[in-house]
């Protein structure tokens, strides 16, 4: 078990170092964009004086490095400043909007995992089977469709008829029933959106295992079709299977902007979007710093269970 | 990264597909003035608006509304000095009445009694003046800067008087402090705090997330009785076109702007909902660079205005939702609009071609920069013009510069590009904002001594007549020596449910009845 906890030591140290990097080349990209925040805000109405007093105001008129360790020096103290665009602290901003697109994606993800994993097996034990080739083709449409279309289409069957909100608006105070009622539709497109991936990599890790002699030896055993599966197959096939499915959470945190917009849920992604096309530095900065945080965690955690499944790794000499 | 496209074939044919369903949804669409009569207004009801902007970055300070959503939510909450109505003319707001010097450079306000903001403070001349002052000065981070630099001097005459000196006669100064960024808000110390939603318009703010929602109930103590009809106002930025128009149709919010003008023709099928076109002044504009051969030749200028088929561009692009412009930017919604005094241009491709022969060109290869930046179907309307200016011999090679950046990096530095203005009020504020020799917004940077001196003179003319006279003469210049191609007056498209009424007549403006959707629309 020790070495599963010098893993983890390790990889967080790696991961505060990803995170610093990524905040240098987040840094670094939004400088190398067309214009700064005084000219993205004023847009048309820019004038000289103008944007030489909100440079002034906010420090733009810093060269860049001197700009990065005071943002850094900031972080390193628990402070990610104020967003430049109205002034609020970039905290603030981001705590609500984490909770919202965590709950989206865990939300999507208690639909979207089970339903893979189950049609996975299904599909691993009735191979080429009807139902294998039609849960295939349905899991590799939706894939296909880009999410926006598959919203629209959502929205047309399940919304214009009023039987779901079209637009997501979470109030203060309404309760939990009511919240899962009004996130439906965007869960269920990201359920749709991500199934197909997990699906194909269950009923691949699966089928992949079935030729393998000691299968062979259980069937002979004469053990039931979906005990050999699920007793046999399974554990073995795991370790892909985390991996594909912390993926997937990964992008259900972290690329969700598409419906968000069609949903207008007040998620991170439209926050990074708008961030971004303001030129509005710290805001940028923190969020990315989330979505890497979130593919460093999720890959760690991915790690950690295909080890802990796999007792070859657990008992390495 | 940049995208060039010629004359594409594809492009044309799906242009005519839409052409057609244009006519077609035209036909449908009456002039606002000709909606059923509304009822008496009654008091209640929430209203839920759904706009097409509104993002997190929004802020409340006065500077910085640059999108509807913030104009619309700013005069939710806030009075301005002045107001103009659905005429286009100007109504008393906060300034009960005004009067100016004989040489118009220096305006006097009464300003009105018994108004107090939400928080219940009491307005007087004090707030008005550092309104003002808010926006001026040399550490102003203020968009509405240039619009306030001509004032020297603003001091109070007693509690309910405010005296501004100009450093030059405006006959039309009191139509600028209509602007929407001018907004009253209480003073502390002498300055206003850019953070507060504290105002005292027809509606207190008690919920803001930017790019979410603000929610706003009834100011219970609004000075104006015969406005503010609902009880609350809800405005939600919904940025996609389909997920607004769905919105609306599926009963979730009862009004929305800027309707997909692609898919107008489906919402009209929709029932109990109403679609509300209003022609105002806001236009598309493409500036050439009068600074630099060849738009240094009035020739070449001319050549291209004859070039362009505007009944097309209003066609295909506007959807028919739009009116065809005559090369100046002054709006049948204006009071000085030139009407039939000047004859209105249109495609003329031997025109074009004798312009250029003039120039001493049989052809010319230009390059026109766009992107849907500018305005919504900017690079179509790009490759309209080429298709069409082909033939007077104008090799016109259509660039989609990006979206992002567009206005620091090719707007007034590309020789040729797309841009849109939102209109002004009045004549003198437009010519004076975007073609006034010198001024920072002049994106063609063109310079007429005669046009000059007419704006100086009519701007401290205080009689109409003569006004009218220098601002057709104007019109006429810009037309046939400006660099600036005006090709059209976009509609304000809007659409609401049944449920929703509005006055006979909606103000043409700015788009949800001049921002004041909230103060003068009703539930039926």
């Amino acid at each position: 078990m020790a070495h599963v906890w010098r893993m983890i030591a390790q990889r967080l140290a790696l991961g505060f170092l990803t995170l610093f990097v990524v905040s240098l080349l987040i840094f670094g990209a939004t400088e190398l964009l067309p214009g700064d925040f005084a000219e993205a805000i004023l847009g048309q109405s820019a004038t000289p004086e103008t944007i030489a007093a909100i440079r002034r105001d906010l420090g733009l008129d810093q060269p860049f490095h001197t700009r990065y360790v005071s943002w850094l020096g900031g972080v390193l103290q628990g402070d990610f400043g104020n967003s430049l665009a109205n002034g609020q602290p970039v905290i603030e901003l981001i705590t609500k909007r984490l909770g919202n697109t965590l709950f989206l994606a865990l939300y999507a993800a208690a639909m979207a995992v089970p339903l893979s994993l189950a049609l996975g097996i299904l599909a691993a034990l009735f191979r080429n089977s009807i139902f294998d080739r039609m849960s295939n083709a349905l899991a590799l449409t939706s894939i296909s469709f880009p999410e926006f279309f598959v919203a629209y289409i959502l929205i047309l069957w399940f919304a214009q008829s009023g039987m779901f909100p079209s637009i997501v608006r979470l109030s203060e105070g309404i309760s939990f029933g009511e919240t899962l009622y009004r996130c439906f539709l965007p869960a269920l497109t990201l359920t749709l959106v991500v199934t197909a991936h997990m699906m194909r990599m269950t009923r691949a890790a699966i089928i992949n295992l079935l030729a393998s002699p000691y299968i062979e030896m259980a069937r002979l055993k004469g053990m039931s079709p979906i005990r050999v599966i699920l007793r046999h197959a399974l554990p073995n096939a795991l370790a892909p299977i985390i991996n594909v499915v912390a993926l997937n959470l990964a992008y259900l945190i972290t690329g969700v902007v598409v419906v968000e917009v069609v949903f207008v849920y007040p998620g991170l992604g439209q926050l990074m979007v708008d961030s971004v096309s303001r030129r509005d530095i710290p805001v940028v900065q923190a969020v990315a710093l989330i979505f890497a945080s979130a593919y460093v965690l999720l890959n760690l955690t991915a790690d950690v269970l295909s080890t802990l499944s796999n007792p070859r790794l657990m008992h390495r000499r | 990264m940049t995208n060039s496209i010629n004359r594409s074939a594809g492009l044309s044919r799906r242009s005519v597909l839409r052409g057609a369903t244009a006519l077609g949804a035209a036909a449908l669409i009456l002039p606002a003035g000709m909606r059923a009569a509304s009822a008496e207004p009654k008091k209640g009801g929430i209203l839920r608006i759904g706009m097409g902007h509104g993002s997190t970055s929004d802020s409340l300070d006065p500077g910085s509304w640059d999108n509807a959503y913030s104009q619309v939510f700013a005069t939710s909450r806030h009075n301005y000095l002045t107001e103009i109505d659905a005429d286009g003319a100007l109504q008393p707001e906060i300034a009960e009445s005004w009067e100016a010097s004989a040489d118009a450079a220096t305006w006097t306000f009464k300003i009105r009694q018994g108004v107090t903001f939400h928080s219940g403070k009491a307005l007087d001349a004090e707030d008005v003046i550092a309104s003002i002052n808010y926006h001026r000065g040399e550490d102003s981070k203020s968009a509405a800067k240039p619009i306030v630099d001509g004032i020297t001097d603003i001091k109070s005459e007693g509690s309910h008087t405010v005296v501004v000196t100009l450093d030059a006669g405006n006959a039309d100064f009191p139509f600028i402090m209509s602007d929407y960024h001018i907004a009253m808000l209480p003073a502390k110390d002498g300055a206003i705090d850019p953070t507060t939603t504290d105002g005292c318009g027809p509606y207190v703010v008690d919920h803001f997330e930017a790019g979410v929602e603000a929610k706003m109930t009834r100011n219970p103590n609004y000075w104006k009785s015969d406005r503010a009809h609902f009880d609350g106002i809800e405005l939600l930025p919904i940025v996609d076109g389909a997920a607004r128009q769905n919105a609306l149709i599926s009963g979730q919010v009862d009004v929305i702007d800027r309707v997909d003008l692609n898919t107008v023709h489906l919402l009209k099928r929709a029932p109990n909902i109403n679609v509300l076109s209003v022609t105002g002044s806001q236009h598309y504009v493409f500036p050439m660079d009068s600074r630099a051969a060849p738009f240094s030749d009035n020739n070449v200028r001319m050549a291209m205005k004859h070039a362009i088929d505007r009944e097309e561009l209003v066609e295909k692009i506007l959807n028919g939702y739009g009116s065809v412009g005559n090369d100046h930017p002054i709006s049948t919604a204006n009071r000085f609009h030139a009407g039939d005094a000047i004859e209105q241009r249109t495609y003329d491709a031997d025109k074009a071609k004798w312009y250029l022969k003039q120039a001493g060109m049989d052809s010319i290869d230009l390059e026109l920069s766009v992107s849907d930046a500018a305005f919504g179907g900017a690079v179509d309307a790009g490759v309209l013009m080429s298709e069409k200016s082909a033939a007077a011999g104008i090799n016109l090679k259509v660039t989609r510069e990006p979206s992002d950046g567009y206005w620091s990096n090719v707007w007034m530095k590309k020789p040729f590009v797309a841009s849109y203005w939102g209109g002004r009020p009045t004549e003198d504020w437009m010519f004076s904002t975007a073609y006034k020799s010198g001024v920072n917004w002049n994106e063609s940077f063109w310079e007429n001594a005669r046009f000059d001196e007419l704006l100086a003179a009519a701007r401290s003319e205080l009689d109409n007549d003569k006004r009218r006279e220098m601002y057709v003469e104007m019109q006429g210049l810009v037309r046939d020596e400006g660099s600036t191609v005006i090709p059209m007056f976009a509609s304000y498209v809007m659409a609401h449910t049944n449920a929703v009424a509005t006055p006979e007549k909606v103000a043409p403006n700015w788009t949800m009845d001049g921002f004041r959707i909230a103060e003068r629309w009703w539930f039926a």
